[in-house]
């Protein structure tokens, strides 16, 4: 992914800049330069960023391996059927297998898919919307931010989980209607978090220097006020993205979400409930990978927060 | 305070408003025709399913209650604003509808099923005090010890726990591994496994969904304790204190305490409405037979009614709570509401 940077034109100093000014330490230049260093430090982010990049290259390659180590994720043959059914983990089956025979971790691997993509393009439409709404209701106030504002907190009044329900509800079970769900009803937080990141840039001088040479609003936003507000956004995005991953468990779990034989971990889960007695790991391994790849966000979050020097509520 | 109170409910009003329009376009974009969910997609006669569609004022009648046909004979479909108007109506007269499978009103059932949830959310809240403020306060005195990296850590790891998959894990753990202990109350059937005469066994199966529903909201807790603890320690006040020679102990239980606790009992007042919003997933995992499990089943039994009113009224329910919040928290902190008189100045 590629950041824009600060702009280097006249009068563009920054709470950035001068953080930087006073690190000096190293050549880098650029505020994500620097956030990067401090990144470095942070041993737990660091761990965090390890563990998200190998899931990502679990998911993306999948495909070209799995199946060969591991047999088909969805349908196991009738052979394996009968001799695979309820393994407790082993050599052969590290995370065991399944009533039907269906090795777990092949199917924990394919579920990563689900995850990441739900946690990643639920993320996106929730940013694009809550940008464009945040930008207009903070830039140009009046009757737009009443009307924004108060439209945020008629969503915000919904409980969460309750209202992507029904939402799903509405618009009938499927993985793209969880995605465009959790995707659709998160945009008020990030809009609130954008709108007050703006209101805070919008005050400072080199706005107005831009305005008196004739920027247009457009130019405005795009050019000095969002570059100066990225960080808190990237920052809150991440943390965006492990909720909308545990949504999306949620929902599988509810048996709203994939349909079966497709592997979900929040799927996964569900199916193992009803063998929790005789056969744990079933819903204990797709647990694991959810609880592990939803910290990794939440910590790298923490750590981008600190690096980027962000000031949010604590909570 | 009265005009606090007053600007708070007028503001409430709009916002009630909006959430009403949502639910009343969610459920009139259901899909499928709702006279084929009513009668569970079979074919009626044509004189009951008229009788049906006007009952549920899908289609415009005369004033003698007669559907009214248009020149080939159709029925004339209500308009949305009209539907709307009917559903508001409906609304306030505590009328949700009646249950597809049922047969039985949305506002029973409710009724029947919230004494579950709140009995539960009450437990949850308990646990969530005690631990939440406990953790945060400790982490807070003893500052980059062991027990807050502890602390930190282990609310870290909460946050990212799926609820349903940590109700699924203390169910393995105590009522499996731990069963010569625990007796092995599985299940944890609230009806209580040692029957109604045995009230001792009774509270045992609240325990475990109380704890799984209480999980992440103690780690906020704890979290936000810390922070505000921390923060009022910085106080010119508590310096003072200090300077009078006071203990810490002292200072920490008189003075700097319960400034800090205003936010955290706020924060575990709005939490209690989102759990009287019925711990969905708390509720499936443990076959609880609260709102929430009452949603769920609905949901797989495509019982919209029961889906839709349960929804209405939680989030009515949720937004009265968090209302009285917002007001008892601007009796705790005055800073609240002589804050809001001076905007309005």
């Amino acid at each position: 992914m590629k950041y824009p940077k600060p702009i280097p034109e006249a009068g563009t100093v920054t709470m950035h800049t001068v953080a930087k000014a006073t690190t000096g330490d190293g050549a880098s230049r650029t505020l994500w330069g620097d956030a990067w260093k401090r990144l470095r430090r942070n041993k737990l982010a660091v761990i965090a960023v390890i563990w998200i990049v190998f899931v990502a290259i679990v998911a993306l390659t999948c495909d070209l391996w799995a199946q060969q180590l591991l047999g088909d994720p969805l349908y196991a043959s009738t052979a394996e059927m009968s001799k695979n059914t309820l393994l407790a983990p082993s050599l052969e089956h590290p995370f065991g297998t399944d009533v039907t025979g269906r090795d777990i971790l092949c199917r924990v691997i394919y579920g990563s898919r689900i995850s990441l993509s739900v946690g990643i393009i639920a993320t996106a439409i929730s940013t694009v919307i809550g940008l464009v709404m945040g930008a207009l209701a903070a830039y140009y106030g009046g009757i737009f931010d009443t009307i924004i504002m108060r439209l945020a907190d008629i969503f915000l009044a919904f409980p969460y989980t309750l209202f992507v329900i029904a939402m799903i509800a509405v618009i009938g079970n499927g993985i793209q209607n969880v995605f465009i769900a959790i995707g659709i009803l998160g945009w008020p937080s990030i809009a609130r978090v954008f709108r007050s990141a703006i209101l805070s840039v919008k005050e400072n001088d080199y706005v107005d220097a831009a305005r008196s040479m004739g920027a247009s609003d457009v130019r405005i936003v795009a050019r000095h006020i969002f570059p100066n507000s990225v960080a808190s956004i990237v920052v809150y995005a991440t943390m965006n993205i492990g909720s909308a991953i545990l949504t999306e468990a949620a929902l599988s779990y509810l048996g709203m979400g994939v349909t079966p034989p497709q592997p979900s971990w929040g799927a996964m889960i569900q199916e193992g409930q009803t063998f929790l007695t005789t056969a744990p790991w079933m819903m204990i391994m797709p647990g694991l990978a959810i609880l592990t790849t939803v910290l990794a966000f939440t910590l790298l979050g923490d750590g981008l927060r600190d690096a980027l020097d962000v000031k949010m509520k604590d909570a | 305070m009265g005009t606090y109170i007053a600007k708070r409910v007028l503001q409430f009003i709009p916002v009630f408003l909006g959430v009403t329009i949502i639910l009343f376009v969610l459920q009139n974009v259901v899909p499928g025709d709702p006279i084929r969910l009513i009668t569970g997609g079979r074919a009626v006669p044509e004189q009951t399913e008229e009788i049906m569609r006007i009952n549920n004022h899908l289609i415009q009648v005369d004033e003698n209650g007669k559907a009214l046909r248009d020149e080939n004979g159709e029925y004339i479909p209500t308009s949305l604003v009209d539907r709307y108007f009917n559903y508001m109506n409906k609304l306030f007269h505590g009328d949700l509808g009646t249950s597809y499978q049922k047969k039985v009103s949305v506002t029973s059932i409710f009724a029947q099923k919230y004494p579950y949830t709140v009995r539960l959310a009450a437990c949850a809240i308990a646990l969530e005090a005690i631990m939440g403020i406990g953790a945060g306060v400790l982490s807070a005195i003893k500052r980059y010890s062991f027990w807050d990296i502890l602390v930190t850590l282990f609310t870290s790891i909460m946050v990212a726990i799926p609820a349903f998959w940590l109700g699924m894990l203390l169910q393995w753990f105590f009522g499996i591994l731990m069963k010569q202990w625990t007796g092995g109350a599985f299940s944890m059937p609230i009806s209580g496994a040692g029957g109604p005469s045995s009230p001792y066994y009774d509270w045992m199966h609240y325990i475990l969904p109380a704890f799984t529903l209480a999980a992440v909201s103690t780690a906020y807790t704890a979290r936000i304790m810390r922070s505000q603890l921390l923060d009022v320690m910085n106080q010119d006040y508590i310096r003072t204190a200090k300077a009078k020679g006071l203990s810490k102990r002292d200072i920490i239980v008189h003075h700097a305490l319960k400034n800090a606790l205003i936010p955290v009992v706020t924060y575990i007042g709005i939490d209690f409405g989102g759990m009287l919003a019925g711990a969905i997933l708390t509720e499936t995992v443990f076959n609880w037979p609260g709102v929430g499990y009452e949603i769920y089943r609905a949901i797989t039994a495509r019982d919209w009614p029961i889906v839709m009113g349960g929804v209405t009224i939680i989030v009515v329910v949720v937004m009265v709570i968090n209302l009285i919040v917002d007001v008892s928290y601007a009796f705790l902190d005055p800073r609240i509401r002589l804050g809001s008189s001076k905007n309005e100045g």
